[in-house]
């Protein structure tokens, strides 16, 4: 099954998502999945930027558990 | 002693050159009077409004007559848009590029309602999807269309010669946004209503206009019914508006040729540094205006801290307007939108300024990074750079904004080749 860790970035303003992003990607193997939970508008856009500035994979926006905001998950290259 | 200070943010807000500031002055003294008037003194302020009109006529290759002073850039766009729609009765869409001005795009939606106004998408670079434009033209139900010349955030020039076919063929009017233009290229030439930004080129704020081609038809939607002037625009800015575009025509090629290549300057070194995203196409596009994105960085402290600096610039960062969306433009494009910095040089900006401004640009990224705690999670420096390297300066033909891209006999820049970029780890 594959890794996906859960960064939840809600109430950050930009650009905290994608430096707790970042900090949270540290470590992680290649193939390793990363949800960002967040209600920030400019996450939406920043997250798929950073992807393609990193050379990572933008996989999509799901639906949080709990249903609050946008989860942004991306693929560890 | 006070920190010297390098302006950069001159789009839509440039500093006025001393010919313009006694033009105001002037202005002041010629055109004081209500032009509308029977007197001698109306009259005075009336013939300094027609040589200020004929002046701007010859510049953009129109007719006095076609021109139309307005108060404001937003009247411009809802007289015009609002008019020409109203006029076009019985079709109901208006069909806009992503890349428009907000007030523009709201003054479509206001004049057709949000559900009729067709946003034609864009590419990575800011370039109009022509065939989508086509498509939408398809059904007879259209009013307008509105493109821009370029765009004022990421410099842009769309082909309007092909966009003016297609309108052409599907028989519907083009309204096109030169408020990033004029002055710092030639105008455009293939348009059914033409909006500029006098402020753009260093006349004083407070003043829009609008020129129509002989067969755009306006209808008042407005609740003066009167015509698009909407009660007129200060004639001492009117004057200031012709002297300073006059003074633009006057060295244009030789500044927009130096500006581009300043340009240039900054797309390569921000490019170089790890993590900047700088966007819009980079050949074809304006001499002065660039924009680019720093990962990590908060947009607002950027540019608070560049200030700190002695340097101004723009953002189009969330953060730092008063809306939580960021720019549409930077939104369309798929830019990263925090750490955004926009820039528009205006024709007193040296070499120096540049320079200084990118060693200041580099020292603020690294300390909000470092701040941040994520200066070692960055990617390689993007390759924008070598796409922008390629083109010297000398390589600018008659016209920078009319180049095509022609990558395979670009020369080399200045040092004679591409710079190969290798970075010291940062922190």
């Amino acid at each position: 099954m594959t890794e996906r860790a859960i960064v939840d970035a809600r109430g950050m303003p930009c650009p905290r998502p994608v430096i707790e992003l970042a900090k949270a990607v540290r470590g992680l193997s290649p193939g390793a999945e990363v949800a960002v939970l967040s209600d920030d508008p400019a996450a939406r856009l920043d997250v798929p930027a950073w992807a393609r500035m990193t050379g990572n994979a933008f996989v999509g926006v799901e639906s949080p558990d709990d249903g609050e905001g946008d989860a942004l998950v991306v693929r560890l290259a | 002693m006070g920190v010297s200070r390098v302006y950069l943010d001159s789009g839509g807000s440039a500093p006025p050159s001393r010919r313009t500031s006694e033009a105001v002055r002037a202005g002041l003294a010629e055109g004081w009077a209500d032009p509308e008037r029977l007197h001698a003194e109306s009259r005075r302020s009336r013939q300094v409004l027609e040589s200020s009109r004929s002046a701007i006529g010859e510049i953009l290759g129109c007719h006095a007559e076609q021109l139309t002073f307005v108060p404001s850039l937003t009247v411009a766009f809802d007289r015009v848009i609002g008019g020409m729609h109203r006029a076009r009765r019985g079709r109901d869409r208006i069909v806009v590029s992503a890349v428009e001005r907000d007030a523009l795009t709201h003054a479509a939606r206001f004049a057709a309602g949000e559900e009729n106004v067709t946003v034609i998408p864009v590419d990575a670079e800011g370039h109009l999807d022509l065939d989508a434009l086509a498509a939408a033209l398809d059904v007879p139900d259209v009013s307008l269309v509105c493109v821009q010349h370029a765009n004022q955030e990421i410099g842009t020039v769309q082909d309007l010669a092909a966009v003016a076919d297609i309108c052409t063929v599907a028989r519907v009017p083009l309204v096109v946004d030169a408020t990033a233009s004029i002055g710092h290229v030639p105008a455009p030439e293939h348009w059914d209503a033409l909006i500029a930004n006098p402020a753009d080129w260093g006349a004083p704020a407070g003043i829009g206009l609008v020129a129509l081609s002989p067969r755009a038809r306006v209808l008042p939607a407005w609740p003066d019914g009167q015509g698009l002037d909407a009660g007129g625009a200060p004639v001492p800015f009117a004057l200031a508006s012709a002297v300073a575009l006059q003074e633009r025509a006057e060295s244009l090629e030789d500044t927009a040729r130096r500006l581009y290549g300043l340009v240039d300057r900054v797309r390569t070194e921000a490019a170089a540094i790890p993590g900047v995203d700088v966007v819009g196409d980079p050949l074809v596009r304006l001499p002065h205006v660039v924009t680019f994105s720093c990962l990590y960085a908060d947009g607002e402290a950027l540019v608070t801290r560049l200030d700190a600096a002695g340097y101004a610039v723009g953002s189009g960062s969330a953060c730092t307007s008063d809306v939580l969306e960021p720019s549409r433009v930077l939104a369309a494009i798929g830019a990263l939108t925090h750490g955004n910095v926009r820039i528009a040089l205006h024709p007193g900006v040296t070499e120096a300024h540049v320079d200084g401004f990118l060693a200041a640009l580099r020292e603020v990224v690294d300390a909000l990074r470092s701040e941040a705690g994520v200066s070692a999670d960055l990617p390689a420096a993007s390759p924008v750079a070598d796409a922008a390297a390629g083109v010297a300066q000398e390589d600018v033909a008659s016209h920078p904004a009319q180049v095509e891209a022609r990558p395979s006999d670009a020369s080399p820049s200045d040092d004679g080749e591409a710079p190969s970029i290798t970075w010291p780890a940062l922190g």
